[in-house]
């Protein structure tokens, strides 16, 4: 039965009259919804005659419309040439012979350019001299494309006409003032012309050259001695003996240019190979490839030079040395008595003395290695000019300066002093590619070509000459000093015409403009002449000659005296494989190259030994993430302070000397990830590159960016083999190139023989191999920076580095030892005898991870190894990856699903995951994310997105290209045509690229070659690409 | 007809053709020079730079004669003489010679020695009174009362086969009719016997539980087919046939010209890609040939029906003097160029390398072969799916071409021993692996 309860909520309910109880039965909501809140003006909207249901119509439809819409094909246009120019084929390269001449970097290269756009530096091997591209000049392609260039004329951050510099300028030449050129080495002779000529047609025009980085001392030592102002150069694959004072010749001392002569004679030919001997600081390229490094400071090496000096000319001097050093010294001095005439000593001390010294031993006994007769020119800066302008600026005396491919407000220690001169020039203009910190501070800012861009000429070594071509046609508003020089004085001319008319009368004599236009390159014929008369000229004057001995008995004197300042350290600030003098800052790839000795990338920092690390209380970490953290300090230097500088302990460091280098710590005009590390310039104080420096350990820790840790190969001598000459050319290669051994039927066989699969037949057709000397490599790294130009390597950044997601396809491995030497190492190991006790396992191990205070240094390239029996193969579950007959280790990226399972797989680690989408993504602001930076990708590889694995592909879009050129010509391919990216660029002949069933090649040669081995033998991949056993000649002489 | 610069087949014939129909219809008039004849000579010797209406590289050349007598005194042996030699005349200082030679932009004509005067009086015939073209409309009237004429034979048909079978319909029904009266008659009952006690099929079958199972299994397995088959089409754009900014007509210029494709496709030969060429190719030939005149049978009703009139090609043919900045008044370039952006026909996706080299210029393939009866298509379009399975079946299936191919003598013999056949495949080649395409 139904209840008549009444049941209330509230009093008002039981007056049936209450108005507000028939308003809440009707209406939920006593208030209105507040929809003006969120539907803003309630009077437009109730106007509208869009209601709710019409509202979710339009959703539904336009949901509808977009995935109908989302199923067809984008539209996608493809626009030809109106007019298309005679030599272009879209989809075929063309290459152009043209030069590098930055002021740091000179050499002539050839650049591969597709459709107008240049992709890619190659070595231009006509070249006799420095035809080599380093890593910065493969890099310098990307700085073509780089989004933050000028893009054109600019007064303050307004953009101007050209005509307003050009009339600012042309005002101020007939004043009273001075005008200043201030501007980079160029070594060119038609710029050399310009010049001369324009201060001839204004009297007020003045050149100061500067170079950023100096190597005065080395050619004011040199005019001494010969009356050029020029530097030596040297053939260093003549030399038997190479004795080094803190010069790092594979890097960057006096230009570079040097480790391709210097490999050359590295390698073991009739059981003979150079003899090279370090003594430094820092831990540098060319420490890392001696046989022999004796850690000193700078000081100890000019003793050191002193004493080798007065054991090569009879005679002793003072000076103390470690006992070692002395040692050395001794061996040396008899091992270049004994080679005299291919014995050759260089120094890196910025010290004329030092340098008169080098050269005067040079002259003994270093005939065949040292050239002085055709000098190198590719250093001309005179810091006395430099200082004198400043001192002219200040007082007023300047009304114009005019600078190009300089940055004095960034890269002099007194840039204070230039800021305030420049204050009262009248008018300032400053040529350059990029915003920098002196474009800052000018009145103008000429945007500056490319060289890419640009006409040029360049005279490396006396009569050997470059021309520099354009490429391409000028991307942006720009012009280069020269065309500007010339509207100035009023010529019509271009700058073309006037190299031309500059080579017609005084470099080409009857050759061919065209030719050397095409090849790049010219060698002045009247060379081989004048090398007769230079050595018919022996008459000497006594009298000079005994002043000469006796300035050169002083230098050895005050050599020996050098002592070491009041200040605990010496500092030796050297340049950066990767960033040389700076000027590529913003250039990602140089960026994220990781230096070749501490493996660090974005990053400079100051290196230490670890006795002085402890001494200060400083240290490096390794993190949870595998990322390395190192210690602030604070460095002083003459009153000059650089704060929070990151500390790497660097084994082999001398004690009681600290490394620096330059090119970081630029902030102006770039992006905020490539305002990396700090400014070195502040400690160079009168270009003298060691400097006595006081180091204190500030708080905080900074994390590096860094791709291999401080570790040791421990004793792991099937990764890195190697013996030393003697052994080699005494006893059989089975005893020091062992092939490993492993258990088979319970029996002991050799690696190569023992077999899971069956193998492939590999005879017919093609199959390509790479052999990688050792003994050749230096770890100068152009083809790690070659190999992200040919095949669109991302940049993944700092943070991403930090945690192993770099990139690299091909990465330069950089290993210690624990001993003095990789032998001891394998030695101990071996030894190791049980657990405990002085030769046990548990503690050796322990010991062996730690480099010890000099440790020996190998470099070791490693790439996709393109095994044969691939274990990455059989592990991927959709065969994305899988194998070519004609030996590669191919990568479908498109079936890629990205389960890593290979990768994990991989003995050689030479697989990259992409974590993120590189391209076309704001968070990886780097090149690929706008369209200037996307010019540089090369159209016919392609571009990998995330979640794929990738890695190197043995450059098959080059192999099949080489391929398909031959059928189409219908002709056998020759040895040498097949080549990949690495070896092309690879100047030192480290790395040899061929087909193996071609037996008349230089591959199938070397891959018979007693010191071939390869990587990991025992686990049997049987890898297409292998190793050559690094040879050490470290016997005593 | 159509405007070609130089001797072609079709003029050839044509040229036969007219003179055939001029000798049948015309030899009446017995004009002591023969047009048609000067017809043939103009389109192969001066029709790449004269028209007979309006100014080209040279003068417009309708009733050249006349006009040169009247206005400037000039004889036909000045033309004999103009003709053979012009730069002689030039250098000889012909006064009206000269005056032509800086009028027309300092552009020499040609000297044509091997025209003899009786070819020239043919040609200045031609120019004084052209023959009319066959008129094509006739043929066109022709063709379309033919078609219409069958068309409405066949309705006929139908509709008498139409009116036969009604009748015999109405037949059986009567015929049933008056069976049934018979019988009703005759007191038979004819009544067909009801299924009373019998389960509908659809609920037997709905009963039988396997049989459903397995008619579900099929249908599943049915769609599942034609799913996969459906989206297998997406991102397939086979036939897909884009408008493009200037209605190009690879039908008149492959198809009826018989134009070679790489003569503009040069790039194919040596190039990945086949390249779309540039408009001073175009103009090579579309520097002369201003205006479209047509199919020499003229349009054709299908053409008609899209609209593909001589006017329609002759528009076409204008936009492209605008995007390459060609003024016709003045024969000259004015510098102001667009660039046409055509619409992608053909795209492969980025990680697919094709190289047109290797097909065209190494195997020897026939453009046809990919890209369908170009010469056939009015408008382009995709011909084949593109897909990776097509490319891979063709590989599978072609031989590769190794006759007079040094590169490829050792590694032919050695493979065609090792697989013990007399041809190889792209496939046994190596042209299946995934490195030869992907990377």
């Amino acid at each position: 039965m139904a209840s008549n309860k009444k049941y209330w909520k509230n009093e008002a309910e039981l007056n049936p009259n209450d108005s507000i109880v028939e308003t809440l039965k009707q209406n939920e909501f006593v208030e209105e919804i507040p929809v003006d809140e969120f539907l803003g003006d309630k009077e437009s909207l109730s106007a509208s005659s869009t209601n709710r249901r019409d509202f979710l119509k339009y959703v539904g439809f336009s949901t509808a419309a977009a995935t109908m819409a989302a199923c067809e094909g984008p539209v996608v246009k493809s626009i030809p040439y109106v007019v298309q120019p005679e030599n272009i084929v879209p989809g075929v390269a063309n290459y152009y012979a043209t030069a590098v001449a930055n002021g740091f970097d000179f050499a002539s290269v050839l650049v591969k350019t597709r459709e107008g756009r240049p992709i890619k530096i190659e070595n231009n091997t006509d070249a006799k001299v420095a035809g080599n591209a380093n890593a910065r000049i493969q890099g310098s392609v990307l700085s073509l494309y780089d989004s933050t260039r000028l893009q054109g004329p600019m007064q303050g951050k307004e953009a101007v006409e050209w005509s307003a510099i050009d009339s600012a300028v042309k005002a101020k030449l007939g004043s009273g003032k001075q005008v200043v050129l201030l501007t980079q080495t160029y070594a060119s002779p038609s710029t050399t012309r310009l010049i001369s000529q324009f201060s001839e047609a204004n009297v007020n025009v003045k050149h100061v050259v500067y170079d950023a980085i100096s190597e005065e001392a080395a050619v004011v030592a040199f005019e001494n001695k010969y009356g050029v102002r020029a530097l030596a150069d040297y053939n260093f694959e003549k030399a038997d003996v190479i004795v080094s004072f803190g010069a790092d010749f594979l890097g960057d001392w006096q230009g570079g240019g040097y480790d391709s002569g210097y490999s050359k004679g590295r390698v073991p030919k009739n059981g003979k190979m150079s003899k090279h001997v370090q003594f430094e600081a820092n831990m540098t390229l060319s420490g890392a490839n001696a046989d022999k490094r004796i850690p000193l400071t700078p000081m100890q090496q000019k003793v050191a030079l002193a004493q080798l000096f007065a054991r090569l000319n009879g005679g002793a001097v003072s000076g103390e040395i470690p006992e070692s050093a002395a040692k050395a010294v001794e061996s040396v001095a008899a091992y270049i008595k004994k080679h005299k005439g291919n014995a050759v000593v260089v120094t890196g001390l910025q010290d004329v003395n030092a340098q008169t010294v080098a050269l005067a031993i040079n002259e003994k006994f270093g005939g065949n290695v040292v050239d002085v007769d055709a000098p190198k020119m590719i250093r001309q800066g005179n810091t006395k000019a430099v200082n004198a302008l400043i001192a002219d600026m200040k007082a007023g005396k300047v009304g114009a300066l005019i600078m190009d491919g300089v940055n004095p407000l960034y890269s002099l220690a007194n840039a204070a002093d230039f800021k305030e001169g420049l204050g009262n020039v009248d008018v300032s203009v400053a040529f350059s590619t990029n915003w920098n910190e002196t474009a800052e501070a000018v009145t103008y800012v000429g945007a500056a070509n490319h060289y890419l861009e640009s006409w040029g000429d360049v005279e490396i070594k006396k009569g050997y000459f470059s021309l520099m071509q354009p490429t391409i046609k000028e991307l942006f508003d720009t012009r280069q000093l020269q065309s500007s020089i010339l509207k100035w004085m009023g010529s019509d001319a271009t700058y073309y015409d006037y190299i031309k008319e500059t080579w017609a009368t005084s470099v080409l004599g009857a050759a061919d403009w065209n030719k050397a236009l095409h090849d790049g390159v010219f060698v002045a014929p009247v060379l081989e002449s004048e090398e007769v008369v230079a050595t018919n000229e022996v008459e000497v004057d006594e009298e000079v000659e005994n002043a000469a001995k006796a300035s050169l008995a002083s230098a050895v004197r005050s050599l020996s005296n050098a002592t070491s300042g009041d200040a605990p350290f010496e500092l030796t600030l050297y340049p950066k494989t990767g960033m040389g003098d700076g000027q590529q800052a913003s250039n990602p790839w140089l960026q994220e190259f990781p230096d070749p000795i501490t493996r660090v990338s974005w990053d400079n920092y100051v290196t230490i030994s670890k006795a002085d690390a402890e001494r200060l209380g400083v240290e490096n970490v390794n993190v949870a993430n595998g990322g390395m953290d190192g210690s602030y300090v604070k460095i002083t230097v003459n009153g000059a302070v650089l704060n929070n500088v990151p500390v790497v302990v660097q084994p082999g460091q001398a004690n009681g000397s600290v490394g620096l280098s330059f090119g970081y710590g630029k902030k102006a005009g770039l992006k905020e990830e490539m305002q990396t590390g700090v400014n070195a310039y502040t400690l160079y104080h009168e270009f003298d590159n060691v400097q006595s420096a006081s180091v204190e350990k500030v708080a905080g820790n900074h994390e590096f960016a860094c791709v291999q840790l401080h570790k040791t190969l421990m004793g792991r001598g099937d990764i890195i083999k190697e013996t030393t000459l003697e052994i080699f050319n005494t006893k059989d290669h089975s005893e020091w190139n062992e092939i490993p051994v492993v258990s088979l039927d319970h029996q002991e066989k050799p690696a190569t023989e023992v077999d899971l699969w069956d193998s492939f037949d590999r005879s017919i057709g093609h199959h390509f191999n790479m052999s990688i000397d050792l003994n050749a490599c230096t770890g100068c790294g152009s083809c790690v920076i070659a190999c992200h130009a040919e095949n669109n390597v991302p940049v993944v950044g700092k943070a991403e580095v930090r945690v192993s997601r770099d990139m690299h396809w091909l990465r330069i491995d950089r290993y210690y030892s624990s001993e003095e030497s990789f032998e001891a190492d394998d030695a101990k190991k071996d030894n190791f005898d049980g657990l405990f006790g002085d030769s046990g396992s548990l503690g050796g191990f322990g010991e062996l991870e730690d480099p010890s205070a000099n440790p020996q240094v190998a470099f070791q390239p490693v790439m996709c190894q393109h095994c044969n029996h691939a274990p990455c193969e059989t592990v991927c579950p959709v065969a994305a990856t899988s194998h070519g007959r004609q030996g590669q280790n191919q990568m479908a990226y498109n079936r890629c699903v990205g389960t890593r399972y290979c990768a994990n797989n991989c003995p050689y680690k030479v697989r990259r995951f992409n974590w993120f989408l590189y391209n076309n993504n704001d968070e990886f602001d780097f090149h690929m994310n706008n369209d200037l930076g996307k010019m540089v990708l090369n159209p016919d590889v392609n571009v990998r997105s995330r979640g794929v694995i990738e890695k190197c592909s043995m450059c098959i879009q080059k192999t099949q290209k080489t391929i398909l050129d031959a059928k189409r010509d219908g002709r056998v391919i020759k040895d040498g045509e097949f080549q990949t990216a690495c070896s092309s660029a690879c100047g030192n002949g480290a790395i040899v690229f061929g087909d193996v069933n071609d037996e008349e090649s230089k591959i199938a040669e070397l891959k018979e070659s007693d010191r071939m081995y390869h990587l990991l033998e025992h686990v049997g991949t049987k890898p297409n690409v292998f190793y050559q056993v690094q040879v050490r000649n470290t016997n005593e002489a | 007809m159509k405007k070609v610069i130089y001797r072609n087949q079709i003029f050839k014939v044509l040229g036969l053709s007219l003179v055939l129909f001029m000798s049948l219809s015309v030899s009446l008039l017995a004009q002591e020079a023969d047009a048609a004849k000067g017809k043939s000579l103009f389109n192969q010797n001066c029709a790449a730079c004269h028209s007979l209406t309006r100014k080209m590289t040279g003068p417009a050349l309708a009733n050249v004669e006349s006009r040169l007598s009247e206005d400037e005194g000039l004889d036909r042996e000045w033309l004999y003489a103009w003709i053979k030699n012009s730069p002689g005349m030039i250098k000889s200082g012909d006064a009206y010679a000269n005056k032509v030679y800086n009028d027309f932009n300092k552009a020499a004509m040609t000297a044509f020695p091997t025209l003899s005067n009786e070819d020239i009086d043919n040609i200045l015939a031609y120019t004084a009174a052209p023959p009319p073209t066959p008129v094509a409309a006739p043929a066109g009237e022709v063709a379309t009362a033919s078609a219409g004429s069958s068309g409405i034979s066949n309705e006929l048909i139908l509709g008498a086969l139409a009116i036969v079978f009604g009748l015999l319909v109405v037949m059986l029904i009567l015929v049933n009719k008056t069976l049934l009266r018979i019988a009703a008659a005759n007191g038979l009952d004819v009544e067909r016997e009801k299924a009373v006690n019998r389960t509908p099929i659809w609920k037997a079958f709905i009963q039988n539980q396997f049989l459903v199972l397995v008619t579900v299994i099929f249908l599943l397995l049915g769609s599942a087919y034609f799913a996969y088959g459906w989206m297998m089409q997406v991102g397939v754009d086979q036939g897909y046939a884009p408008v493009q900014p200037i209605h190009f007509s690879h039908k008149v210029h492959a198809g009826d010209n018989k134009i070679e494709c790489k003569f503009c496709h040069s790039s194919a030969r040596v190039s990945k890609t086949s390249g779309i060429p540039s408009l001073n190719v175009c103009m090579n030939c579309h520097k002369s040939i201003y205006e479209y005149q047509g199919n020499p049978e003229g349009p054709s009703k299908e053409d008609l029906a899209n609209g593909y009139t001589n006017e329609f090609y002759t528009k076409e043919i204008k936009k492209l003097y605008k995007a390459v900045g060609w003024d016709e008044e003045n024969q000259s370039y004015t510098g102001k160029s667009e660039p046409v952006e055509w619409v992608r026909i053909h795209n492969l996706p980025d990680f697919a390398y094709f190289n047109h080299s290797q097909h065209v210029s190494v195997a020897g393939v026939e453009c046809q072969t990919c890209h369908g009866p170009v010469e056939e298509m009015e408008v382009m379009y995709q011909y084949s799916p593109l897909t990776m399975g097509w490319c891979v079946n063709c590989h599978r299936e072609t031989n590769v071409k190794v006759e007079g191919n040094a590169y490829y003598e050792k590694i032919h013999a050695e493979l065609s021993k090792k697989y013990g056949v007399d041809q190889l495949t792209a496939a046994q080649m190596g042209g299946l692996e995934c490195g030869k395409c992907h990377y």
